[in-house]
Order: C-alpha cells, then sequence, then structure tokens
C-alpha cells in the first residue's frame, strides 16, 4: 500500500512523510480549522437541500398555495422559485466571506509551515 | 417532417440560410484558430489536461458557465417553460441550487487533493487499479449521457434551420459536430477547450440578453402581463403559471417531479466535466472565485430563459412549436424568429444569430464533456491501471487523444437514436447517474475517514448500475410514442428519472460495502487527504 503513491509526476513530490500529515491531523490548529469549516458547511447544505427539497414539495402537493396570486400575475409559486435563487446567491456570498475570514488564514498557516519543514 | 418546420425554414430561405451557415462558420473558424494557438503551447500533461492551471478565478468561472450552459439549458429549459409552463423552471431552480454542494463541499478540497480528473480524488486513499477502473468507467457513462443530450439539439437545430430533414443530413451534421469536437480536444487540449468555453459563455449570455430584453420590450417591461399572455395565449389558463401541468397528473408523475429535484440538485458536484474544470486554477481559492463567478452568471442566464420561455409561450402558437419540435426544443429559436417578425429579414437575422449561438452552445460543452471523458481514461484507466504508472506523459497525453477520436465515434452513433427527446430530460439522466455513482464516493472518500476500498467499489458500480438500470427499462428508453424506442415496450420502472431510488443506493451501498469488508481503511493515506483538502499543502 505504501507504495500506492498519487499519480506520478515530473517534478518530484515535495510532500512531507506520512507521519508529518498524522501529526497535523491530530494537532488542535487542525482540528480547529477542521471543526470550523465542517460546522459552517455542514449545517448549511442540509439547511438550503431542505429548503430545495420544501419547495419542490410544496409545488407538487399545495398546488392550491402555490396558485394563490399575489399581484398581477405573480403567485406565490414563482414568487417562491425566484426565492430559491435569491437564497442561493446570498449562501454563496456568505460562504465565500466566512471562508475568506475563518478558513484561510488558518489553512495558509498550516500549509506554509509543511511545506517550509519539507 | 412537418410542415411547422417548412414554416419555420420558409422565412429562412436559402440566402438565410447563408446567412445561418456563415455565422457558424466564423465561429467555428475563430474557436480553430484558438485552438491551433492553444495547441502549440500545450506541451505536457498539466497543460493537456489542466490548461497549465494558469487560468484566473473570473476566467475559469467564465468557462465553468460556458461548460454548464449546455443546450439543455438554452434550448431544452425554454423549451420546457414554453410547453409545460411553470414546471419547466423547475430545471433552471435545481441546476442553480446544485451549484451550492459544489461550492460548499466539493470544489476546494478537489482542486486541493487532485491533479487531473475526478478519479485522483476518489482513488486518493484507496486501491489505486480497482478505484479508478470504476471511476474512469462512470466517468465516461455520465459523460455519454451528457453527449447524447447535445448530440439531440443538434439535429434538432439543424433540421429546424436549414430545412434538412432527411436521416442522411442529420447524421451528416451530427458527424460533422463529433469531427470539430475531436479537432478542438486532440489539439487544443484543456487550453484551447477553456478559451472556446469563454468565447461561447459570452455569446450565449450575450444572445439570451438580447432576446430577453426584446420579450420585455414587447411587454413594456411588465412582467406581470408577458406572464398573463403567456397564460392565455398557452390556451391553459392560469394554471400555466402553477406547478402540476406537466407533473401534476397523478401520483407517479409527482413522484417523477421529486426525483428529477433530487437529481438535479445533488448531480452537479458529480459531473466529471464540470469537476475538472477546478484543476485549470492555481489554487482553492481561485477555485472558489470561479464557483462564485459561475453561481452569479448561471443564475442570471436561467432568469433570462423563464423570459424566454414564457415568452415563447406568449407569442407563438403553442401548436407550431409542437409541430417544430415533440419536446419544445425549437421554442427559443423560434421566439427569435417571432420577434424579428415572420418573412422579415430582421427575424431571419435573429433566428440566424440564436441558432449560431445555440450550435457554438453544443459545440463548446460536447468538447467539454469529451475532454473529461478521454482525460479519465488515459489518465485513470490507461497510465494507472494499464500501464500501473509506468507510461510516460507523452504516452499518456497520447493515449487521451486517441480516447478522443473513440468517444468522439460513439456519440455521433448514439446521438441520431435521440433526436426526439426533451433535451433537458436527457440531460437530467446524466444527473442522476453523476449524483448516484459519483457524489456519494466524493464525499465519503473527503469527509468519513471509516471509508474503505469495498465501499468505493459498491458505491459507484452499484449507483452507476442502478441508474443506467433503471433508465433501461423506464418510459424513456420505451414504451411510449416519445420514447427512444417508440415501437416496442419493455419498460416496468414508471418514473423517467431514476434519482429517487438510485441516489440513496448509491448513498447506501457505499456504506454497506465499507462495513462488509475486512478491509481497514488506510488512515494514513486518510491524514494526507484530510490535510491537503483543507489546507492545499503540496497542491500542484
Amino acid at each position: 500500500m505504501a507504495t500506492e503513491t498519487p499519480p506520478p509526476s515530473k517534478t518530484p513530490d515535495r510532500l512531507p512523510p506520512t507521519e508529518e500529515f498524522v501529526a497535523v491531523q491530530e494537532s488542535a490548529e487542525f482540528v480547529e480549522l477542521r471543526g470550523s469549516y465542517r460546522g459552517f458547511a455542514f449545517p448549511l447544505t442540509v439547511a438550503f437541500i431542505a429548503w430545495y427539497l420544501l419547495y419542490v414539495l410544496l409545488s407538487n402537493y399545495a398546488g392550491g398555495f402555490m396558485g394563490t396570486k399575489l399581484f398581477g400575475n405573480i403567485n406565490v409559486a414563482l414568487a417562491l422559485g425566484l426565492a430559491q435563487f435569491l437564497s442561493t446567491f446570498l449562501i454563496a456570498w456568505w460562504y465565500a466571506r466566512h471562508a475568506a475570514a475563518k478558513f484561510d488564514p488558518r489553512a495558509e498557516a498550516i500549509k506554509s509551515r509543511m511545506e517550509d519543514g519539507a | 417532417m412537418s410542415p411547422a418546420i417548412t414554416l419555420a425554414a420558409g422565412g429562412a430561405a436559402s440566402e438565410h440560410r447563408t446567412l445561418i451557415v456563415t455565422l457558424f462558420a466564423v465561429f467555428v473558424a475563430a474557436t480553430l484558430v484558438i485552438t491551433v494557438w492553444a495547441g502549440r503551447q500545450t506541451k505536457d500533461a498539466a497543460d493537456f489536461y489542466a490548461g497549465g492551471r494558469q487560468f484566473t478565478g473570473f476566467q475559469n468561472g467564465l468557462a465553468v458557465s460556458g461548460d454548464y450552459m449546455s443546450a439543455a439549458s438554452f434550448l431544452g429549459i425554454a423549451g420546457a417553460i414554453a410547453l409545460f409552463g411553470y414546471d419547466g423552471f423547475l430545471y433552471s431552480i435545481g441546476f442553480l441550487v446544485a451549484w451550492l454542494v459544489a461550492l460548499l463541499l466539493v470544489a476546494e478540497p478537489l482542486r486541493n487533493s487532485g491533479r487531473y480528473t475526478m478519479g485522483d480524488v476518489l482513488a486518493y486513499r484507496m486501491r489505486q487499479r480497482p478505484v479508478r477502473t470504476a471511476a474512469g468507467a462512470s466517468t465516461i457513462v455520465v459523460s455519454i449521457f451528457y453527449l447524447l443530450a447535445q448530440m439531440a439539439g443538434a439535429g434538432v437545430l439543424v433540421s429546424l434551420l436549414l430545412g434538412i430533414t432527411s436521416d442522411g443530413g442529420k447524421i451528416g451534421i451530427v458527424a460533422l459536430v463529433g469531427l470539430l469536437m475531436i479537432v478542438y480536444v486532440t489539439i487544443g487540449g484543456m487550453k484551447g477547450t477553456t478559451w472556446v468555453q469563454m468565447v461561447k459563455a459570452v455569446l450565449l449570455i450575450a444572445g439570451a440578453v438580447l432576446l430577453t430584453f426584446l420579450v420585455l420590450l414587447k411587454f413594456h417591461f411588465n412582467v406581470s402581463d408577458l406572464l398573463g399572455s403567456a397564460a392565455s395565449n398557452s390556451g391553459k389558463g392560469s394554471s400555466f403559471l402553477e406547478p402540476g401541468l406537466k407533473y401534476g397528473a397523478t401520483g407517479t408523475t409527482k413522484l417523477d417531479f421529486i426525483s428529477l429535484g433530487i437529481a438535479l440538485v445533488l448531480g452537479t458536484a458529480g459531473l466529471p466535466h464540470i469537476l475538472i474544470r477546478f484543476y485549470t486554477v492555481p489554487t482553492a481559492k481561485a477555485a472558489r472565485k470561479s464557483v462564485i463567478w459561475a453561481i452569479g452568471l448561471i443564475g442570471a442566464f436561467y432568469l433570462m430563459t423563464l423570459a424566454l420561455g414564457f415568452g415563447a409561450a406568449a407569442l407563438i402558437k403553442p401548436d407550431e412549436i409542437i409541430a417544430s419540435n415533440k419536446a419544445g426544443n425549437t421554442a427559443a429559436p423560434l421566439l427569435a424568429l417571432h420577434l424579428g417578425g415572420v418573412d422579415s429579414n430582421w427575424g431571419a437575422i435573429l433566428l440566424a444569430t440564436i441558432s449560431a449561438v445555440a450550435f457554438a452552445t453544443i459545440l463548446a460543452v460536447v468538447a467539454g464533456l469529451t475532454l473529461a471523458s478521454s482525460s479519465s481514461f488515459a489518465h485513470d484507466i490507461y497510465a494507472n491501471v494499464i500501464k500501473k504508472g509506468t507510461a510516460s506523459e507523452k504516452q499518456e497525453i497520447g493515449a487521451a487523444r486517441w480516447a478522443t477520436v473513440g468517444i468522439g465515434a460513439v456519440s455521433i452513433v448514439l446521438g441520431a437514436l435521440a433526436r426526439d427527446l426533451n433535451v433537458a430530460g436527457l440531460v437530467a439522466l446524466a444527473f442522476a447517474v453523476a449524483a448516484s455513482a459519483n457524489l456519494p464516493t466524493l464525499l465519503y472518500s473527503l469527509f468519513w475517514k471509516r471509508f474503505t476500498t469495498s465501499g468505493a467499489l459498491w458505491s459507484i458500480y452499484g449507483g452507476l448500475v442502478t441508474a443506467v438500470g433503471l433508465v433501461l427499462f423506464s418510459p424513456v428508453v420505451s414504451g411510449k410514442p416519445t420514447s427512444m424506442f417508440p415501437d416496442v415496450d419493455f419498460h416496468w420502472f414508471p418514473l423517467e428519472n431514476p434519482g429517487i431510488i438510485s441516489i440513496p443506493v448509491g448513498f447506501l451501498l457505499g456504506i454497506v460495502g465499507t462495513y462488509l469488508s475486512k478491509e481497514e481503511p488506510d488512515a494514513g493515506k486518510y491524514a494526507e487527504l484530510e490535510v491537503r483538502s483543507l489546507t492545499g499543502t503540496g497542491a500542484h
């Protein structure tokens, strides 16, 4: 197994030894980075998929409600569909901001330390 | 063929046909120049597979949009909305929301830990040969489903525009598309393909902006009026603006709607031709930026398809749309003709422009798909399975070029079979296969410590066989007038989209396979993958 390295490269792999990755994986700094990433990305993923499925189910089984006219010919179904667009844009923007502020500095600190040490 | 085609093409008499062909030839010539230029700069494997990894986040965002906004988006969604009103809108929403899965869970870890293909990440901590074989197989199957949709779109466009209705003529055009894509990919590699995607994305967005503007102008920028006219012209009244016209008939069709919805939202992050785009940028941050750009561009584009679909419904008689193409695939080009004025020069010019754009779209997406499958064949199967890592870069790229020719040939043959299916529906099948076979293994590999080689194999093959098997025995293939083979009936699976069954099966089999084998996960490799995927250590 140890010989099955990832794809061969023309530049020699400057990857640190596996033991170092194990040590980093167990370090408090990395555990914190992983925790903050998963704590943000996982619940948010569950939330937007639930919100999307709610919309799909309402379209299927709540025809009367979805057909309610809001103004002119704009009904609830159309407004909720547009709300899906809006929430997608907002979540993307929020994630990008959050990642730049919370994940990138920590990730870069670990990366530069590992690559300098190699 | 139906009289409506002659009617539509009647506006496009021979001189307009010349215009269409000229516009298209200009696009082909321009992209060939780009391809040759890119080909001269393609020296090593990183150039061929990943465009040298020197594209910026914005450039790649544009290219991702180009790869993603296929004929399915432009022709299929507009057609589905034009025929079924609100129910066609689900495609736009699912196709867009799906990007959040890619953004939050997949794009950055993939860029950090992979090199050229999806298989790089799937096989990272597993036994290389079996997992790479599986990854290669599912990459090629997903891409071929997707190719089928694009080829169907090409055939449809050609019969509308050039009045070519003979089977020989259509096959000739499909073969031309296949030939061009082989040239793009073998010569230009990823660098050439990426530039072609960018050019195409700009053209497609410009075309959509133009049509949207003209539609809104016609209704004095009153969206409510547009919707009202669409509802009344469709002959279906206000139900045209409500869910249920296509999927609301019975309990089965409602299940189909849910199945489609799940496949759309989970498919994107498992599409190999999209995933390999993230290798064209230097860092994970740039990969994130490309997804953000892509979400903005694709979202804006899908909002416009809403105007195109309802615009077509409002301005064209439903009979005319159906007569031109049963599945509505020609609604957008017909809309262009009607906006300019049937039998007027302006109408013919608009029709020619939009058709050339649609053709460019198909050509570019087909090139992207072919690149994804030939890369996976060369890098995953040829270099790592057959040659066990001893192939030189030159041999590997050579294998990729030959694979391109083979895949081109296969897609030409299959494309002829699929011409009367709605291209958006066909693409949704590719999404279902991707979500069933690729996404579970991708997520488990990245985030589940206990996951093993046998879990990966169960999940990839199980998801793949379930999804493809259910499609084979669905009404898409046989048993209905709209099926691929309408004259025979061997269908027993009632839904058109298999996602609701095959996606949970793919996820479950990953767990079952992992716990059933006695194999221990490789903890050291997982440490490598996890640290690399989150920090970018050692990323190339």
